[in-house]
């Protein structure tokens, strides 16, 4: 085999890796520590693709900025997806989908509707929308919603797996009360809670999961409806914070995987990286 | 309803459970205002045949004229938080489309502040737990929203057991004959005491001929989702 053969990338192993093989495996040079710097000095966001798993994103306001396309879901059992003119229709995924440009305003947002007027959604609409999403093979999808329907955690749990091996992280809000939902408690998912500090890039590890991030969650003024802003407080509006800052990380460094976005986004937490010699 | 003693003594029972139950939902509502030091608070049962939220327990302003009062499931705060299945607190509704004004007036009390909980029991969504106009000048922190996680858990047993009662009465009161059959051979069984072979063999003759219970089969609404993979 010539050399030139040898530096040829090989397809990896699935199930086992032999010392020859590892000797391939390169991995990029990461720094010793990385740095915010590192991480994502200089990001925009620029070309990372973001979906918003929620009640529709408003295309008009100014503090949203383009939203790229916009999706509901026709019928549910096909995943069939249909243009979404509706825009929103409560506020909520305006103000995920603001969130995450105020960090990373050149990243593409896409938003997929799994709640209509009234409110009314379905476990299977919001399945499907985020199945669609995921076969799509957004690099984010934000989803600040889960469901305590344990008949779906299954079939969600596949979806966060198979997202998770094909390069899409899927950033889920943690339940604020002490109840089993799903997907956030999934470990191929990055879930995320509430701190009550400033500052949008303040956010901690957690060490003692299943919350694995806090991010801000209190008292934020979020873009709503009707070009409105509105203060809220939850989990919802802290998990945008942590898809925005993927989102940079991304735009940086888009050959990382989930697993070693997680790892950055470890070393660079607030409170990780100031306890660092 | 049924002259049957049986029936009348059963029907005694659920009757003074559901007080009870109420009693112990006015109890939370309560224990939430004085805790938050809020205006009022309110519970809402979702009442699924009707898709319609019913004010069941207001401590506060409205507590005397707001129960049994009913709201689109869809309006307002307690809608979407009944629908998300997560907590929501809105310093200023008004500024909140989601806000129903035209709902709030009519129950006569417009408030600025909200805290929404959903009242979460097993896998059901059961009601809203709102508590309204805190302090203005108390800041709102995260150790509230586990305070209210924590009343809202009580709240939805609370809730639970209420609409259990009011099923049982229901049925009672339809007089349906199957229902006076059970409480015949209820009492007929009490009679003959727990240990008598009779009555082992008529329970496993029973058995055989209902086969499994309901909860035994797993339902087509409750399958589990497979995930379909594109071509």
């Amino acid at each position: 085999m010539s050399d030139a053969a040898d530096d040829a990338p090989e397809e990896l192993p699935a199930w086992s890796l032999t010392a020859d093989q590892a000797a391939k495996l390169r991995d990029p040079a990461w720094p010793s520590r990385f740095t915010r710097e590192w991480a994502w000095g200089g990001s925009t966001g620029k070309g990372v693709r973001v979906a918003i798993v929620d009640s529709g994103v408003d295309p008009d306001h100014p503090l949203v900025g383009q939203v790229q396309q916009a999706v509901t879901i026709g019928d549910p059992d096909k995943v069939e997806v249909l243009a979404d003119t509706e825009g929103d229709l409560c506020g909520h995924g305006t103000a995920c989908a603001g969130i995450v440009r105020s960090i990373a305003p050149d990243c593409e947002i896409v938003s997929v509707r799994v709640l209509g007027a009234g409110y009314t959604g379905s476990g299977p609409v919001l399945m499907a929308g985020l199945e669609w999403a995921v076969d799509e093979k957004f690099d984010l999808i934000n989803m600040s919603l889960s469901t305590t329907k344990r008949q779906f955690s299954e079939f969600l749990h596949e979806l966060a797996d198979d997202a998770y091996f094909n390069n899409t992280m899927i950033v889920a809000s943690a339940h604020n009360m002490p109840v089993e939902s799903y997907p956030w408690r999934f470990s191929s998912v990055l879930s995320v809670g509430s701190h009550d500090q400033q500052g949008p890039l303040t956010f901690f590890y957690n060490p003692d999961p299943p919350v694995e991030f806090f991010a801000p969650g209190l008292d934020l003024d979020v873009p709503w409806i009707g070009g409105s802003t509105l203060r809220c407080s939850g989990n919802s509006f802290a998990t945008p914070h942590m898809t925005g800052i993927c989102a940079l990380i991304l735009g940086k460094h888009p050959e990382l995987t989930p697993f070693q976005l997680k790892s950055v986004l470890h070393g660079t937490a607030t409170n990780v990286e100031e306890a660092a010699p | 309803m049924s002259d049957d003693p049986m029936m009348v003594a059963v029907a005694a029972g659920v009757l003074s459970a559901d007080d009870a139950h109420r009693a112990l939902l006015n109890s939370v509502a309560e224990t939430a205002r004085a805790i938050f030091g809020a205006k009022a608070a309110s519970i809402f049962l979702y009442d699924e045949r009707t898709d319609e939220l019913v004010f069941e327990a207001v401590a506060g302003s409205g507590a005397d004229t707001l129960i049994g009062r009913r709201l689109p499931s869809s309006a307002g705060i307690a809608g979407w938080v009944l629908v998300t299945r997560q907590p929501l607190v809105i310093e200023d509704v008004r500024a909140d489309p989601r806000f129903a004004q035209d709902v709030a007036e009519d129950t006569g009390y417009v408030p600025k502040g909200i805290m929404a909980v959903p009242l979460l029991h097993q896998e059901r969504s059961l009601g809203v737990l709102e508590v309204l106009d805190r302090p203005a000048n108390a800041k709102f922190t995260l150790a509230e929203m586990d305070l209210l996680g924590l009343f809202a858990n009580q709240a939805a047993i609370a809730l639970d057991l209420t609409q259990r009662s009011r099923r049982a009465r229901e049925a009672l009161e339809g007089g349906d004959p199957a229902y006076a059959a059970v409480a015949t051979v209820a009492r007929r069984l009490d009679e003959m005491g727990a240990d008598s072979a009779a009555v082992r063999r008529l329970l496993e003759a029973l058995a055989d001929v209902l086969g499994p219970a309901d909860g035994d089969a797993e339902s087509a609404a409750e399958r589990p989702m497979r995930r379909r993979r594109r071509a």
